[in-house]
């Protein structure tokens, strides 16, 4: 269970957004939203420990994360912006150093897992030969391969084809249902019973908020 | 981390509370200051009696010797700030040690400069590759480089723990860097003198200095406080003890 | 150790690929000391002179302008803040990739020196001089190197930054590795010279992995 209190981002003396608080359970999946420049990106990696401009606390299983990251980070998927894909190395090589990295993307073999996101065929073509899209899809592959309980997923089905955000949707609507957890940002609508979908609309609170009191700035959160 | 700490030490992590109590020392840093800097300049030049071999000319000593020992304690005062800017995550302690660099770096040019003039009649030229002038010109070097990473960052509180991570680095490399410098200098023949040996100096000789040094700490405090104060009030625009700051003086 | 050895492979082997990247720092050795007789003067007498200084100072140099790579790619492909997701040692693999950087330009330097010493008059009984210190002293710049490194990766103008943060550093090493190569142009003992180097690489492999993990997660964050 991932719980989120207070949390307030301040970048360049403009805030983000400020008193976040929500908590998230097994079999919920939360939808961020809001325009470019919400602060959707910032959220997630602050989420994910890749920020350190916020105050405010995360708590993964009702315990600081800051006083468990190897605990918190074995359980994450993040799959942000930036594909994380090396470009002078094959699909498959790519995937099995993310594998050396992250212990729980043991869910089925790379083969498999390139099968699923219709890059058969590929596994020895260096990525740098691969397009946008198919780049992506290497990423995206780490979901077929994950066990993790949380994924936090940045934008995505950017550059993904229609078939592929369908399936890309079924897989994580499949996680879900499992008991996974998933926080995202996309502006897609999610084939789920309405009670398991969170959203957060960051322009909403923006405007709610125009100024904020940081009392204990003093303190700076990393 | 979880070390206890009297409680004034995290008194000091509030920037009011700092800056408050920054304001109430100042004055008296700043009094000291130019008493002792005064009486030491006006003995050391005038009364101090010359020395046998250099004649007047060891009189700078009254100005190199306490800046080359600002500069190193600069340094020191850096590196401890930065820890506890890092440890107790103190936002204070990051703003003194960037407030200490530049001063730091100006003590270090002080002691250069000095060191040339005072070689150009001991030695007969304006630069000698003694070993002190040598390490000297080193710490510059870390200095402005503690400088350029602190601007070089848009997020200050980034640039604050780069910088401290850096000056870490560089406080645990001084003495390689003294002690190399040092083994080099004895390599290539040394100068026949070098500012840092002290044939027993007499009384007269050394108490102004002492008075000097404790005046440059004092200055050097000063300045420091100063120069945080103003570093608190940029980066606390925001908060309401400035508003009500600048809004209730009169 | 494990995770260590594959990201060893991982680094060599993505330097493999890109054989720029091996080749341009040797390059710039030999172009480097091509320099000197061309400006000081090709009498023998006078390279041989100064020949230890010139080609430890083109190794300093060489090592430096490789250093400026060394995390770039990682974080702006994303691979970095991939890793420090993941529930792995960022300093461990900080380590691997800097010894794989070493592997591929200090070491590669050393065994190109002999033949620069050659062009420079160096008398050969300093080869082993030169060639001992080159491949003790430069993991220790390659390790300072790095620090800086990790400081300016997130910065856009950070190529002459990390010179003016990591010179200073580099100084010890240079003086005691340039000392090694005159006292065995002497002939002179040089155990005493290589000694002092050696701890000098141990002490640093001991503490900079952990400044280079503090600097990398400072500029992931940033």
């Amino acid at each position: 269970m991932l719980t989120v209190t207070n949390l307030t981002s301040e970048r360049d003396d403009r805030i983000l957004f400020a008193n976040l608080n929500f908590s998230l359970h097994a079999g919920d999946l939360l939808q961020i939203e809001g325009q470019n420049g919400s602060g959707k990106t910032t959220l997630l990696r602050i989420l994910c420990g890749l920020s350190s401009h916020f105050s405010g606390k995360i708590y993964w299983q009702n315990q600081d994360v800051s006083q468990q990251l190897p605990n918190f980070l074995q359980a994450l998927l993040y799959v942000g912006h930036h594909a994380g894909i090396k470009a002078a190395l094959t699909a498959e090589e790519n995937l099995r150093w993310m594998q050396r990295l992250h212990p729980l993307l043991n869910r089925c073999t790379i083969t498999e897992a390139l099968n699923q996101v219709g890059l058969y065929g590929y596994e020895d073509v260096p990525c740098y030969a691969l397009s946008a899209g198919q780049q992506r899809r290497v990423s995206l592959a780490r979901l077929y391969l994950s066990s993790h309980p949380l994924w936090i997923l940045d934008e995505p089905f950017t550059a993904i084809d229609k078939k592929g955000v369908l399936e890309k949707e079924a897989l994580i609507v499949k996680h879900v249902q499992q008991g996974g957890m998933c926080i995202l940002t996309t502006h897609h609508d999610f084939d789920l019973p309405k009670q398991t979908i969170r959203r957060i609309n960051l322009d909403q609170l923006a405007h709610t908020i125009t100024s904020v009191d940081t009392t204990p700035s003093y303190l700076v959160s990393v | 981390m979880n070390i206890k700490m009297p409680k004034w030490f995290y008194q000091l992590a509030s920037p009011k509370w700092s800056y408050d109590i920054m304001g109430m020392l100042m004055p008296w840093f700043g009094l000291a200051a130019l008493l002792l800097l005064v009486t030491g300049i006006v003995w050391g030049l005038m009364f101090a009696p010359p020395d046998y071999q250099q004649g007047n000319s060891y009189r700078i000593i009254y100005i190199h010797v306490p800046s080359a020992i600002l500069a190193q304690s600069c340094f020191m005062l850096m590196a401890v700030a930065g820890i506890i800017g890092m440890v107790w995550k103190m936002k204070v302690a990051h703003i003194v040690a960037k407030s200490a660099a530049p001063i730091g770096a100006s003590m270090t040019i002080i002691a250069l400069s000095t060191g040339a003039i005072w070689g150009k009649p001991t030695w007969g030229a304006w630069w000698v590759w003694d070993a002190r002038l040598t390490s000297m010109l080193i710490l510059l070097f870390l200095y402005l480089g503690i400088i350029a990473l602190y601007s070089a960052f848009s997020n200050k509180a980034s640039g604050d723990q780069a910088a401290s991570i850096l000056t870490l680095v560089g406080v645990v490399n001084i003495p390689i860097i003294k002690y190399s410098v040092e083994w080099w200098n004895t390599l290539h023949q040394p100068a026949s003198f070098t500012l840092t040996k002290k044939p027993a100096m007499p009384p007269e000789m050394w108490v102004p200095l002492l008075i000097m040094v404790l005046g440059y700490y004092c200055f050097f405090a000063y300045v420091l406080m100063a120069r945080t104060r103003i570093e608190l009030l940029e980066r606390e625009h925001k908060s309401g003890w400035v508003t009500a700051l600048l809004t209730d003086t009169p | 150790m494990n995770f260590l050895n594959a990201a060893i492979k991982r680094e060599l082997l993505l330097a493999l690929r890109n054989r720029s990247e091996i080749i341009n720092p040797l390059a710039f050795f030999l172009l480097v000391i091509t320099l000197f007789p061309l400006a000081v003067s090709p009498e023998a007498k006078v390279l041989a002179n100064i020949a230890p200084g010139i080609i430890w100072v083109a190794a300093l140099l060489a090592t430096l302008l490789s250093m400026d790579s060394l995390f770039k790619n990682d974080y702006d492909d994303g691979s970095l803040e991939q890793i420090v997701v993941s529930p792995q040692s960022l300093a461990l693999l900080a380590l691997g990739k800097v010894i794989s950087h070493w592997l591929s330009t200090g070491f590669l330097l050393a065994l190109l020196s002999p033949v620069l010493a050659v062009m420079l008059f160096l008398p050969s009984e300093a080869m082993p001089a030169l060639v001992g210190s080159l491949l003790i002293g430069t993991p220790t710049l390659s390790l300072i190197g790095a620090i800086g490194a990790a400081l300016t990766v997130g910065l856009r103008k950070g190529g002459v930054l990390i010179s003016l943060l990591v010179l200073p550093l580099y100084i010890p090493v240079l003086i005691f590795g340039a000392a090694t190569v005159q006292a065995g142009a002497l002939n002179l003992p040089i155990s005493g010279h290589l000694a002092l180097l050696g701890a000098m690489m141990v002490f640093t492999l001991l503490l900079a992995p952990f400044a280079i993990a503090a600097a990398l997660k400072l500029s992931i964050r940033n």
